[in-house]
């Protein structure tokens, strides 16, 4: 690699990095976080067929998982000023990617609710409890623990998926890596250099969920 | 203490109970016996407010109830003055043997921890599972899980135990710990309410026995009586070596 690259290289690395610590990873867990709540909920709502709430989750998750999220964050971000609704590029990113990621959470969340063994509940009503009490006792931690492997994957595009709010104007890291190129014109190297802190925050996190799995795994371990 | 008049249930357009009559009085140990598809596991579902039965009366400690019109307050009520065994254990997949048996004394009863965690400790080793307080249902054999389950029912001091064919799913060589763990609750003076394809434990511990056919009594009265001079053929048949395989 000849001098310059490497002095580019170098030098963009920390430009590239610190809006990785101050808005990609915070997008992604503020967003994530928020789409667990909307998933739980909704999720929950529809296990107990609440009549009215079942019919709007079904809609809100039929429209966020049927249209595409870069649609999603157009709408919201240059489309709803036009009714009066302006929100910052960070903000605007924070509702879509997590109405979006909640509505796709929602289902994972449903299923492993549904897998749960209806004797689980039933057992939860002779011990004393009532339906909430055994929900949130027994039912949720289980469904939890299923849905666990499947959430992580979700967290994980998601922290790559963040690089569409570089189209709202978002500074994140795939935004700064274009703004650098667009001084130096080095397209290969910038791109591979973002590429690969994409990929040091997936590694990171996939490891995180082998720690979470071994820890939840434990009353599935078989003696023996 | 547990008395259930006319108890119906239909799923869809099949009867499974038909007008069913049951008392239990306190310290008895009744069972219910019958071919299977005979409604006993819905009755006591019915009885428990697992089923929601379509018509009879239900009185528990003199209190009566409309079946099928209980309030829900009234339902969580009677059902810490109860405790259900199933068939297939029901333990709590994602907690402990100890936590089984304390979750619905802290959860429901509001007992404080360390006090409950006493009532469990006892309650374990009363079926022999002191040694396994720590383990996952998973960890353990069918036999003991069904031993956890009776601790987790017993620990709340209910004053009725409904046992659903509680060694139905053990390998032969396990039903044998169940049904030791039962006859010391019934020595105990613990009233219960099992239904059981084990006519040698029927006998021998129960004082009460309801025989059950097609949703509706055929013969009910003192275990000595019923099974040595049932009224009923349908009884008698039942009651024969092999009886039951049918
Ligand atoms: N949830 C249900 N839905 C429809 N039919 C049921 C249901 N539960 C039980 N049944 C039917 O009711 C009848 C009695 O069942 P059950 O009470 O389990 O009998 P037993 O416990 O005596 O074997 C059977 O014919 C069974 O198929
Ligand atoms: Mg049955």
């Amino acid at each position: 690699m000849d001098e310059r690259l490497l002095g580019i290289v170098l030098d963009s690395f920390p430009k590239i990095l610190i809006p990785g610590l101050t808005a990609t990873i915070p997008l992604t867990v503020i967003a994530f976080s928020l789409a667990m709540v909307i998933a739980v909920a909704a999720a929950l709502a529809q296990f107990a067929r609440v009549p009215a709430v079942t019919q709007l989750c079904r809609f809100y998750i039929w429209v966020f998982r049927g249209t595409p999220l870069l649609v999603q964050l157009f709408v919201v971000f240059y489309g709803l000023p036009r009714v009066g609704i302006t929100l910052d590029p960070f903000p605007a990113a924070v509702v879509v990617f997590s109405l979006n990621e909640g509505a796709y959470c929602a289902e994972t969340v449903r299923a492993a609710l549904e897998a749960v063994p209806a004797g689980q509940l039933e057992a939860g009503y002779c011990a004393g409890m009532s339906y909430l009490q055994t929900m949130r006792r027994i039912i949720l931690p289980q469904a939890m623990r299923t849905a666990f492997p499947s959430l992580s994957n979700s967290l994980i595009a998601m922290v790559k998926d963040t690089s569409l709010a570089s189209n709202i104007t978002v500074v994140e890291m795939f935004r700064a890596a274009e703004q650098i190129n667009a001084v130096v014109y080095e397209p290969l190297v910038l791109y591979i250099e973002v590429g690969l802190v994409y990929l040091l925050l997936s590694t990171a996190l996939t490891w995180l969920q082998g720690v979470g799995e071994r820890r939840l795994g434990a009353y599935q371990r078989q003696e023996g | 203490m547990l008395e259930v008049k006319g108890i119906r249930k239909s799923f869809g357009a099949l009867e499974v109970l038909k007008g069913v009559d049951l008392t239990v009085n306190r310290g008895d140990v009744a069972v219910i016996l019958g071919p299977s598809g005979s409604g006993k596991t819905t009755l006591l579902r019915c009885v428990n407010f697992l089923e929601t039965a379509d018509g009879g009366t239900l009185a528990f400690d003199g209190e009566e109830f409309r079946l099928g019109h209980v309030p829900r307050r009234d339902v969580l009520r009677l059902r810490r003055k109860t405790a259900f065994v199933f068939q297939s254990y029901n333990l709590f997949l994602n907690k402990t043997a100890l936590e089984n048996v304390t979750e619905g004394l802290i959860v429901a009863r509001k007992m404080p921890k360390a006090q409950a965690v006493e009532l469990g400790r006892r309650a374990l080793d009363r079926v022999g599972m002191s040694g396994r307080m720590d383990h996952y249902p998973s960890q353990l054999s069918g036999g003991q899980q069904q031993r956890v389950a009776i601790a987790r029912a017993m620990a709340a001091d209910p004053e009725i135990i409904y046992f659903d064919e509680p060694t139905s799913a053990l390998d032969p060589e396990l039903t044998g710990e169940v049904l030791a763990v039962m006859r010391r609750l019934a020595e105990d003076g613990v009233t219960m309410l099992v239904v059981t394809h084990e006519l040698g434990f029927a006998r021998t511990v129960s004082n009460q026995v309801v025989f059950m056919e097609d949703g509706a009594v055929v013969e009910a009265g003192p275990t000595r009586e019923v099974f040595e001079r049932p009224r009923e053929a349908r009884t008698r048949a039942f009651l024969q070596p092999g009886g039951q395989s049918e």
